[in-house]
């Protein structure tokens, strides 16, 4: 039986307790780290992540990108939309396709 | 392209055919896992898309509720209500193969079916935006899960693509090509060989005729 977490701003994501997701506030690069590896090492099948976090941890991110699960997903903090996530979808598409051509005509 | 050295063997000829014949085979066969990924992963990354602009409008709009119900109520009385979470959710997580890539797939339950357990809180102190903000979010979860479902799927998927793509690649372009030149190379060299030897044999017999008999066939 797997949980759902959310890391990020205290700000962005205190909602989600509400709903029964599991929310780690974190401030600093290190503590997120820390955090990210710890649930995903533990029984978290999905993990949220608020889009200026995840800027800060790309290559922990990319390192569970190949592993099944856990999922790890970029969502918009309470600063505003980055962009973050759409952009990582259209790197998939890149990387499968070899270039964007379904989402060029987007922006 | 016969850069590297190959003895010009029949044994290495049969080696050889036999390569090319499984690289061939190899070939078409990721071919056909390539297409058919890509075919499945091409709808799956519109579904992606699309759930996700979705995802991301229900987040920004259950946010810009949050902050209002944060500027009608103390940040105390706030932190209070949302202290002890009343509904729980457990995710359960199979993986299904899509062409031997295992993809994910979540199924959640939440610890009691009511739905009005998202709100952990009296109504008597908290002010009613924050329950318009709760429920903003709670509408938009079944379609984050399946958010996670899609996106993590589509990532797999495309590693996956582009290493088909390089096997098939790698195959149609080196491989092949290698395996024919050797095969040609060989073939070459046998019946250069077998051609010296005749003319070699028709030589001596020429000799040993003149030895025996002062005879010469010219």
């Amino acid at each position: 039986m797997y949980k759902i977490a959310v890391i990020g701003d205290y700000d962005s994501i205190y909602g989600f307790a509400t709903l029964g997701l599991s929310i780690c506030p974190v401030k600093t690069r290190e503590e997120a780290r820390d955090k990210l590896h710890q649930l995903a090492g533990g029984k978290y099948g999905i993990i949220y992540i608020t889009e200026a976090v995840a800027a800060e941890l790309k290559e922990e991110i990319a390192e569970y990108q190949e592993q099944t699960f856990p999922a790890i997903l970029q969502i918009p903090g309470v600063s505003g939309n980055t962009g973050a996530g759409v952009e990582g979808v259209k790197k998939t598409v890149e990387q499968a396709v070899g270039s964007d051509i379904l989402f060029a005509e987007d922006n | 392209m016969a850069s590297t050295q190959v003895n010009p063997t029949r044994m290495e000829l049969t080696r050889m055919k036999k390569k090319r014949i499984t690289a061939i085979r190899g070939h078409k066969l990721l071919k056909d896992k390539r297409d058919e990924l890509m075919r499945q992963y091409l709808d799956l990354v519109r579904e992606n898309m699309e759930v996700r602009k979705r995802v991301e409008a229900g987040i920004l709009s259950a946010n810009k509720n949050f902050v209002i119900a944060k500027a009608g109520m103390s940040e105390a009385a706030l932190n209070t209500a949302l202290m002890a979470p009343k509904q729980e959710i457990n995710l359960v997580a199979g993986e299904k193969n899509v062409m031997s890539v295992n993809i994910p797939t979540f199924e959640y339950k939440t610890r009691t079916a009511d739905e009005n357990d998202i709100y952990s809180y009296g109504f008597a102190f908290t002010s009613s935006d924050l329950d318009g903000a709760v429920k903003s979010l709670a509408d938009i979860l079944p379609d984050m899960i399946r958010l996670a479902e899609c996106e993590k799927a589509c990532q797999l998927m495309a590693a996956e693509i582009e290493k088909t793509r390089r096997r098939v690649n790698a195959l149609e372009h080196v491989i092949i090509p290698e395996a024919e030149a050797n095969i040609k190379y060989i073939t070459m060299k046998l019946d250069e060989n077998e051609r010296s030897t005749q003319i070699r044999l028709m030589k001596v017999k020429d000799m040993m005729l003149e030895e025996a008999h002062k005879y010469s066939e010219k």
